[in-house]
């Protein structure tokens, strides 16, 4: 099934819907604004009507997997169940109306909600203060990296290199070159974590910062990661944690107790805010006491019972976005954390840990497991073990989604060969892991037998596997002045008059 | 589960944390029941002061609009909202092809060539923008020419400081500037000359960024009519609602000669072994995951399902609806702005420039203003005088198609009062 562009469908003799009218006497804009600054052609966006609109919708969701309808196991996403109350919340008209130029007394509402989830992160992860306007994650890297840069400043040191293991998220390295820091790479050692001897090769005074996550990206503790804080400290440099694994302990243990002093949050991953096929997420940065004054403005204060903005923070880092984050995402996060308490997150970490070691052990023996165990909420299988049949870690990933899974994450963390990424979360059953585990039996079976059959599927999904390669040849002519086909948007026939 | 993992409980999977780690509990009350939770998170909701739509005068960057019931019906969908980036493009079309028509309704709304996936918000989007600027021109000064959104250039500056790269207020640009920024109509609703700023910033061989209201352009000329290079802007008025200033949407747009700079995700078509069209993620190799130190930013997750809104927004009010909700907002805000303006100590504080929808006057007792409009349930202009000095006295004050006659006179009658 293939739906065609609301571009391609639209009609030129389709009624624009019926709006309000001025009902004021005025003089027309084209009658009083310059002519240059008017626009001269209308531009050409699609002409439909409401129930057009509405199929065409339809039908482009009906072309997704999702949470909603599948299993979702991908590495370091934590795709786990949104609950429909969240969304009952961010919905209340309290919340999506509020102009954020209102004045603080008609918004103490909002400012309580912030105060509190600040609060709430702040237990969860060992930290004393928490900005909560970072929009998503790689933007909560930034900021903290920001924060980390000002506070050397301000103590007179200028350190220009930020280490980053080789197991890293891409978006740790990018996120230090977007602050201006030069990228260091730390080595994993044989069993999958951060090789110490690396690590103090690689410390300096020129070093601002190491950024890890713990567990690390093939789901293992850092366990020496109190060791490891010491040598950062010692060398005056400050400790990251990339907070895309938090899913794995939560009431456990805590970052700040192992010595990181920024600490990033994916409210979209661990406190179960949607993904929205690409954001919005939100994506909260702790800080320990000496990195409180470089907070973004404004931070949420609370004063004898009144809540207020605090604009006034002369060693700030500044703003990060517009206003005051992504509301809507924090009203969602809130209302998970209210629900869960204290006992429900300790135990969705629990669950999350056991999910993945369960599915880690029924794959055992049909994938190669290139670390020992036992894991924490992910594991990082390899595919190597079907090179022979000539199936890589596309293939048993494009095997799962013709059979109604989502696949895991593959080829990361780069340091596994045909990686393939499975973290399951704590909201799935075992059932449904079980169907998980039997699935890839079967891709292993068909990779053995009949390895041809897998490297073309999926079948029954509404396209087959995209010629991705062409796509970037065919940009490639159009930025070269060789096509016209732009590639990156759909071109009208004709222009239409203003 | 336990069982088949040999071990008797979850102390077995907890062995490589340090005990001197562990900690008993966390410091957070219990779990509610969902009707417990559902009665606090209202309670807070209910603590907050909800100024009706067509009784909302106040702007600066996140509007009142009419917002289709399509909208919602469409995000609300889970097939949407909860699915992933299209890391897997064959079990991801529908998000796929939904970013696809938005980059092409950006492109069309600015008349430039490509727009990305969408980005944070508008202020993230002119950092963003300049950043580009800056690794193609290799110059490291900025230039932000008027009144500018001062959030937005506080972002700017945040995202400039730890490149090194200098921010600049004026509109002489010399051959050390990278970008001139613009913002049309500016943070007080005026009309710039953005024909003449792009002209400018050409002259010295630098980037022209117009971030400009995607409302606005049906009816004004977009960016790429007068030649600038880069176009970005904020999307909240695409169908979103103002949730005290977010989740909503950056967008940007450019001429093909700077695609390859763009930040965060790009959607392009593609084709499966038996012909049939997909839409796939492409120039990855722009992006972290794949560059990563050498990315063109750090982007992973952006805002997707708003992108989705404002398209599902743009499809439904099509250009004809767009032009229609432009004009009128113009109108009424005229309409407001001379009644306003007769009142006894009230006067346009820059007479001489044209508006669209929002509108900078200077007020007789600017502190008794907007006490007098709130008791009446009005939510009132936005005081200048917060972010420049030399506006003492100056609000904003803005209309769309929302704020209706009778509302208008509302206003009139309160502050006349």
């Amino acid at each position: 099934m293939t739906e065609p562009l609301s571009f391609e469908k639209s009609r030129p003799n389709a009624h624009a819907p019926r709006l309000p009218d001025a009902d004021v006497v005025a003089a027309e804009a084209g009658d009083v604004i310059p002519r240059e600054l008017l626009r001269a052609q209308a531009p050409a966006l699609p002409r439909l009507s409401e129930p057009e609109v509405m199929r065409h919708y339809s039908r482009l969701a009906s072309m997704n997997y999702s949470i909603s309808e599948q299993f979702y196991p991908l590495g370091s996403c934590t795709m786990k169940y949104n609950p429909v109350a969240n969304e009952a919340a961010a919905s209340l008209p309290g919340f999506t109306a509020l102009h954020p130029y209102q004045d603080e007394d008609t918004v103490q509402g909002a400012l309580e909600l912030m105060w509190r989830l600040e609060q709430a992160l702040c237990a969860v992860v060992g930290v004393d203060r928490v900005t909560l306007q970072p929009a998503a994650g790689a933007h909560g890297e930034w900021t903290a990296l920001r924060m980390i840069q000002a506070y050397h400043r301000s103590r007179g040191e200028a350190r220009t290199e930020v280490l980053v293991p080789d197991s890293a998220h891409g978006t740790n390295p990018a996120s230090a070159a977007l602050s201006g820091f030069q990228v260091v790479e730390v080595a994993s050692g044989p069993d999958g974590r951060i090789s110490l001897a690396d690590l103090e090769s690689k410390l300096s005074s020129k070093v601002a910062a190491l950024m890890l996550t713990n567990p690390n990206t093939l789901g293992l503790f850092e366990r020496e990661i109190l060791d490891i804080a010491e040598l950062v400290h010692n060398t005056g440099a400050k400790l990251y944690y990339d907070g895309a694994n938090l899913n794995a302990f939560m009431g456990v243990c805590r970052p700040g107790d192992m010595g990181f002093d920024a600490v990033h949050m994916n409210l979209h991953k661990t406190f179960t805010t949607p993904h929205g096929g690409g954001g919005p997420g939100a994506g909260p940065v702790g800080v320990k006491a000496d990195l409180v004054p470089f907070l973004p403005t404004p931070t949420v204060e609370r004063m004898n019972g009144h809540l207020k903005l605090d604009f006034k923070r002369p060693q700030s880092i500044g703003r990060v976005r517009s206003f005051y984050g992504n509301f809507g995402m924090l009203v969602r996060a809130y209302t998970y954390i209210v629900a869960m308490g204290g006992d429900g997150l300790t135990q969705a970490s629990m669950d999350a840990v056991l999910s993945a070691n369960y599915l880690r052990k029924r794959v055992e023996g049909l994938l190669d497991l290139p670390h020992e165990g036992p894991c924490m909420h992910e594991f990082v299988a390899s595919a190597r073990n079907l090179a022979p049949n000539g199936i890589k870690a596309l293939d048993v990933a494009k095997g799962l989604l013709e059979r109604d899974f989502y696949a895991p994450t593959i080829y990361f963390p780069l340091v596994v060969p045909e990686a393939i990424m499975v973290e399951p979360t704590e909201t799935e059953s075992k059932p449904t892991l079980d169907a998980f585990a039997a699935a890839i039996a079967e891709i292993v079976k068909e990779a053995n037998e009949s390895p041809e059959k897998l490297r073309h599927e999926p079948h029954s999904l509404p396209v087959g596997r995209l010629d991705e390669v062409a796509t970037a040849r065919q940009i490639n002519a159009y930025l070269q002045g060789l096509s016209e086909d732009p590639i990156l948007r759909w071109k009208p026939a004709r222009e239409q008059p203003c | 589960m336990l069982a088949a993992l040999g071990i008797d409980s979850m102390e077995g999977l907890l062995v490589d944390i340090p005990q001197s780690l562990r900690i008993p509990s966390l410091e957070l009350p219990n779990g509610l029941s969902e009707f417990e939770t559902m009665a606090q998170v209202t309670s807070l909701a209910a603590r907050n002061r909800v100024f009706p739509d067509r009784l909302t005068f106040r702007g600066g960057g996140v509007y009142r609009r009419f917002i289709p019931a399509a909208v919602a019906a469409v995000t609300s969908k889970p097939e949407f909202y909860t699915a992933y980036t299209p890391y897997q493009p064959e079990a991801s079309q529908g998000t796929l092809q939904a970013i696809y028509e938005f980059q092409t309704l950006i492109a069309e709304l600015t008349a430039l060539d490509v727009a990305n996936a969408s980005l944070y918000d508008g202020a993230t989007a002119v950092a963003e923008a300049a950043m580009m600027a800056y690794v193609h021109t290799g110059r490291k000064e900025v230039l932000v020419a008027g009144y500018v959104h001062p959030e937005y250039v506080d972002v700017l500056r945040a995202f400039s400081e730890g490149r090194g790269i200098k921010v600049k207020k004026g509109s002489e640009p010399t051959a050390m500037t990278a970008a001139v920024i613009f913002q049309q109509p500016d943070f007080l609703g005026l009309l710039v000359d953005a024909p003449e700023l792009t002209k400018r910033a050409h002259d010295v061989g630098a980037i022209a960024i117009a971030c400009v209201d995607p409302i606005s352009l049906a009816l004004l000329a977009p960016p790429g009519q007068y030649g600038a290079d880069i176009a970005v802007g904020e999307g909240q008025q695409l169908g979103l609602s103002p949730s005290y200033g977010g989740p909503h949407v950056g967008f940007i747009a450019c001429h093909k000669d700077l695609v390859r700079r763009l930040p965060g995700r790009l959607i392009g078509t593609s084709h499966d072994a038996q012909g049939r069209r997909g839409f796939v993620l492409t120039l990855t190799a722009r992006e972290q995951h794949i560059r990563r130190e050498k990315a063109t930013s750090n982007i992973c997750t952006n805002h997707s399902l708003c992108a989705l809104a404002a398209s599902v927004y743009m499809t439904y009010m099509g250009a004809e609806g767009m032009r229609h909700v432009a004009d009128v907002s113009f109108k009424r805000a005229h309409a407001l702005a001379t009644r306003l303006a007769a009142l006894p100590g009230w006067e346009l504080a820059f007479p001489d420039r044209q508006f669209l929808n929002e509108f900078p006057i200077r007020v007789p007792n600017p502190a008794a203003v907007n006490r007098k409009l709130a008791r009446k349930g009005i939510l009132g202009g936005l005081d200048m005088h917060r972010w420049f000095r030399d506006l003492k006295g100056v609000f904003t004050f803005t209309c769309t198609e929302v704020n209706d006659a009778r509302a208008m006179d509302e206003l009139v009658e309160a502050v006349s009062s």
